[in-house]
């Protein structure tokens, strides 16, 4: 090869510049973390936060297929129907999740936005807040 | 071999350029669409297919004529069309290319696309098409490169390119077939519902495919040192006329099966191109310019004195093709959906977005073929104009 | 290596993987099916259907309502679920110009007819339409690629496309449905959400002159059952084999 110092060098240059970002970001603490505002009488969810955090949309994408495709509807924890105040959990968001977390813009958008997570979902389901306009 | 296609003379450039800015206007009349919708299209509740698919279904046909020419030499050995074949497998390459995109802007979640591998569906056609026609692309990329790679370095090509390309023939038959079968196997469209659907498909296709690459190899003898000889464009030519007399005269019985029994569901459709249905006669005019150039096309091509005579030739096959683009491009598909079910008749005409794209993408394919044209004449060193040596 | 066989390789062993997925997906099963025998149909008794001089829209209204259905004034845009035409129109194919003419050009009330052979989930390339086992056919407005194959296979026009977002043209927004956007089919579903519930369909609640009728034909004892056992019905294009389940007593 010719050039070789030349190409090296320009290389290393390029690498460092484009993963400069996980330089900046790996020693010590992030100085930002999106505020979620969590519902006020909230009870219980469906699962824990760090659970929910990882897997909410595995959880959606499931009951999405479960509700469309197979037509089951009631979620079923551990084996039994899980129940919300005495009523059977549907498995839907805007039913069963944003009846409690219900101000899109203050508990999902917060972390969505932050990190330039876009669901298209919303193209076609309609928060609560746009029909309380 | 690629890099031939990006050397060229001015002229060659300037072609190019002048594909790259229709294709680029094109472009932002799809982003346009793309945002906003399908609503920017003629399209309608009632005609939900127009100008798009009907670009894709004439398109399948041109890409299938790449069997017409590569059956008699590999499977006859007809060595006169030896140096016809890679032009007829390249045209076949620009058209499947079409074919797809052409899918791929009419449809109203195109992101989607790879759901039909994803959940493949083994009763639906459109699945299968799907499958034929991305089969037929690899088929010929790798056919077409094999040999023409073989050609270059001087020696034959490799022993197992000749199953793929007997296998690709039936392929050639099949993605028509496939296509017809979206058409003649629905009974909510009494215009398509016909077993006759696949063998005018094929014989259109036998028809218009030819008769391009006629003259595609007559504009190369003009623009390139590149002459396929005389005898495999009237071989071609005949072929072109056996299959225009067969698309004729299957259209004629088509219109005895409608008119001799009456059924309206037959005959308003037949209506609506000919003599126009309920004072919409937008498509009559359309329609009955094919019939002319089909009858111009015909005489021409049958009669061995014009046939023979390139001057006669030339507009002969012109009139096939155009003749078979307006009813297939045009008719067939709008002419399915008006009357609709209901017995309506709602009217389509496609917008100036459905015009831009499509000359977008014919121009996509037009420059796919360009430039694998260039290849080919390359290697062949057949250009006009000395390449620089490679 | 060579770039070139390299390339070769790498395409050979994507295309065997994708051929492997493909086969596997093509022999799996189909969803799940637990509506214990039920098959679900619909009754209209056009005789009743003739409230404020057959202008009446409330079932038309109710399903536009609790699904959030645009309204567009331009027609090739329109979308609808449940619709009225003429009768005419909607029984084409029993083309009978003597017959009385107020009953030619009362307008019925057509709808998605949830075929026991439906052709639109035939020919849906992905599986976003298909017939569940109690009879409804559904839609997953997830999967579709909007295609429009099962638009030009419908028999009956029941089927509409989103030519553009529906939202801006959505009345009375609601959060507890979807409101679909621009690019896919959509169509009746038989109200499978209250179904499911153990409700009636939308339209058939906000009749009040008892003109919709809906139930489970596979129970002798059922409202539809009963009412197709007394009186004369038809239905759209039975001749086309797709055996529709929607039952109009004329």
């Amino acid at each position: 090869m010719y050039d070789t110092m030349k190409i090296l060098f320009g290389l290393f240059l390029f690498v460092a510049f484009f993963t400069a970002p996980l330089w900046f970001n790996s020693f010590g603490t992030p100085d930002y973390k999106p505020e979620i505002v969590y519902p006020e009488n909230y009870d219980e969810c469906i699962a824990s936060k760090e659970y929910m955090n990882h897997y909410h949309m595995n959880i959606l994408d499931d009951w999405r297929d479960q509700v469309v495709r197979a037509d089951i509807r009631f979620f079923v924890k551990d084996g039994s129907p899980y129940l919300i105040n005495g009523e059977k959990a549907q498995m839907s968001l805007s039913h069963t999740c944003m009846k409690c977390h219900d101000n899109k813009s203050e508990f999902c958008d917060r972390c969505h936005d932050y990190l330039a997570v876009k669901p298209y979902c919303w193209d076609c389901h309609v928060a609560p807040e746009e029909v309380k306009k | 071999m690629l890099e031939k296609a990006f050397t060229g003379s001015k002229k060659y450039w300037t072609w190019i350029i002048f594909l790259l800015v229709l294709i680029g206007v094109g472009g932002i009349f799809y982003l346009r669409q793309f945002n906003i919708g399908l609503t920017l299209t003629g399209l309608s509740r009632d005609v939900s297919w127009g100008f798009y698919i009907a670009q894709f279904t004439f398109l399948v046909g041109v890409a299938a004529s790449a069997v017409m020419v590569v059956l008699p030499y590999y499977l006859h050995n007809y060595k006169q069309f030896s140096k016809i074949t890679i032009l007829g497998e390249f045209l076949a390459i620009g058209a499947v290319v079409m074919c797809m995109l052409f899918i791929v802007v009419d449809m109203g979640q195109p992101l989607r696309a790879f759901n039909m591998f994803l959940y493949p569906t083994l009763n639906s056609m459109m699945f299968w098409d799907s499958v034929s026609l991305f089969g037929y692309l690899i088929l010929n990329v790798i056919i077409s490169m094999v040999t023409l790679g073989a050609e270059r370095k001087g020696i034959a090509p490799p022993h197992w390119i000749k199953p793929v390309i007997i296998f690709s023939i039936p392929w050639a038959v099949s993605i028509h077939t496939v296509t017809a079968f979206l058409y003649s196997g629905l009974a909510a469209r009494p215009f398509w519902m016909t077993a006759i659907m696949a063998p005018r498909f094929l014989a259109t296709a036998f028809a218009a495919g030819p008769a391009l690459l006629i003259l595609i190899v007559l504009i190369l003898r003009k623009l390139t040192k590149f002459d396929v000889g005389k005898e495999p464009i009237q071989k071609l030519a005949i072929i072109v006329t056996y299959a225009m007399i067969l698309n004729v005269f299957f259209l004629l019985l088509e219109i005895f099966t409608a008119f001799y029994s009456g059924i309206h569901e037959h005959t308003l459709h037949f209506q609506l191109l000919y003599t126009g249905l309920e004072g919409n006669n937008i498509l009559v005019p359309f329609m009955w310019a094919s019939v002319v150039f089909a009858v111009i096309a015909l005489y021409l091509m049958i009669n061995p004195k014009t046939r023979v005579n390139e001057k006669f030739l030339i507009i002969g096959c012109a009139s096939v093709f155009l003749s078979i683009w307006i009813d297939k491009g045009l008719g067939m598909i709008v002419a399915g959906f008006i009357p609709n079910p209901l017995g309506q008749t709602v009217m389509y005409a496609p917008t100036i977005t459905e015009i831009m794209v499509s000359v977008g993408i014919y121009s996509i394919g037009i420059l796919i073929i360009t430039g694998l044209y260039k290849i080919a004449l390359s290697v062949r060193n057949q250009l006009k104009y000395s390449t620089l040596p490679d | 290596m060579n770039r070139r066989n390299f390339i070769k390789i790498v395409s050979f062993g994507g295309a065997v993987t994708v051929a492997t997925k493909l086969s596997i997906d093509a022999f799996s099963g189909t969803n799940a099916n637990q509506h214990s025998g039920k098959r679900w149909a619909m009754v209209i008794d056009t005789r009743k259907c003739i409230a404020q001089g057959g202008e009446c829209r409330k079932c038309i209204e109710a399903c536009n309502d609790s699904h959030n259905i645009p309204k567009f004034e331009n027609p090739k845009d329109e979308i609808h679920w449940i619709w009225k035409d003429k009768f005419k129109n909607a029984f084409i194919t029993s083309e009978n110009h003597y017959l009385p003419q107020k009953l030619n050009e009362q307008k019925v009330l057509l709808l998605c007819n949830h075929c026991d052979n439906p052709p639109c989930t035939n020919v849906c390339p992905t599986k976003a339409t298909w017939k569940r086992d109690d009879g409804i056919v559904m839609m997953d407005w997830h999967r579709c690629i909007g295609c429009r194959y099962c638009i030009a296979a419908c028999p009956y026009g029941s089927r509409s496309f989103n030519w553009r977002d529906p939202r801006q043209n959505i009345g009375n927004l609601r959060d507890d449905y979807p409101a679909r956007t621009k690019g896919v089919v959509e169509k009746c579903t038989f109200c499978d959400e209250l179904i499911a519930r153990g409700g009636m369909p939308a339209c058939v609640s906000a009749c009040e002159e008892g003109a919709l009728r809906f139930g489970d034909l596979n129970n002798p004892d059922s409202d539809v059952r009963k009412i197709l056992l007394d009186n004369f019905s038809i239905r759209r294009k039975p001749e086309l084999g797709t055996s529709p389940e929607v039952y109009y007593i004329v």
